[in-house]
């Protein structure tokens, strides 16, 4: 095995383990902290595939942003909302099921593919160069670029309408 | 060319270490003798009043959506930053569009005093 592959089913494992955390630990508070460690798990896989821009994506916005706004909301809840309910309902042997199903299917479609198994091609240039290049660029990017900027500003007016009433 | 994110990962690990070795070294080395004062909280010396789950203010909530807003902004400013040498003027003032189009965001939300801690 060589010290990618190491690093790789290090990673795997530290995301399998906290994302299972994440669904059965009591406390909110804690399954937001266990959901900011699959994330992070999830910013190694990048790096380990070279999308070192990805990787750090990851961190900034998901641990830096989404997973605090998780914290805050958390935080808005009341106590007595954590106590005294099963984790589990009846119907949990199906969804497990169905959720091995999924995987399987998923796992079979994916060795059906020819580069299944196959060495990553090396990069060429620089990628985050070619991205910037391209994103404004007329005959790229430039237009889901502006459209971009559009949809966040209708989440922030959205946030401050919901915040309003 | 060594891959810099060993030096990232080595600081991960370390940043890992260190608040565990002293937690590990407390437990192994501390005696263990707890009453229930010792195993008050502790807070400056002041006793503790009330549950430590209380509800927080909505407007966390905001600042923490504003923040989101700009922050996934800065994702594509940044790739767009490096191009910036290497595109044509009238390329790169697309990211000032971009830029711009979002401050108005910033000053509907300043105009509509969502900035202000009330």
């Amino acid at each position: 095995m060589t010290a990618e592959q190491i690093i790789f089913y290090i990673a795997t494992g530290f995301i399998l383990v906290s994302a299972l955390m994440v669904v059965t630990t009591r406390n909110l508070i804690h399954a937001a902290l266990w959901l900011v460690a699959t994330l992070f798990g999830v910013a190694v896989v990048y790096a380990t595939l070279d999308a070192s821009f990805l990787a750090v994506v990851q961190v900034v916005v998901y641990i830096g942003a989404i997973a605090i706004m998780f914290i805050f909301a958390v935080m808005l809840t009341k106590r007595n909302l954590l106590d005294h309910v099963p984790q589990t309902n009846s119907n949990w042997p199906w969804a497990a099921g169905i959720a091995a199903l999924t995987g399987a299917g998923l796992l079979y479609t994916a060795s059906q593919l020819s580069t299944f198994g196959a060495q990553r091609p090396a990069l060429s240039g620089d990628a985050l160069m070619n991205l910037g290049k391209a994103l404004v660029s007329p005959d790229a990017f430039v237009l889901p670029f502006e459209v971009a900027s559009i949809l966040l500003l209708a989440a922030l007016i959205g946030a401050v309408y919901l915040a309003k009433k | 060319m060594e891959n810099p994110w060993i030096y990232i990962g080595l600081f991960v690990l370390i940043g890992v270490i260190i608040p565990i070795v002293p937690l590990a070294a407390s437990a192994i080395l501390a005696p263990h003798k707890p009453n229930p004062i010792k195993q008050s909280t502790y807070e400056c010396g002041m006793e503790t009043v009330g549950d430590n789950w209380v509800q927080f203010k909505s407007q966390y909530y905001i600042f923490a959506l504003a923040f989101l807003i700009f922050d996934v902004e800065t994702v594509f400013l940044f790739p767009w930053a490096l191009a910036l040498n290497v595109t044509p003027l009238f390329v790169a003032a697309e990211g000032v569009i971009f830029i711009l189009i979002l401050l108005a965001g910033l000053y509907f939300v300043w105009q509509k005093r969502m900035l202000e801690w009330v």
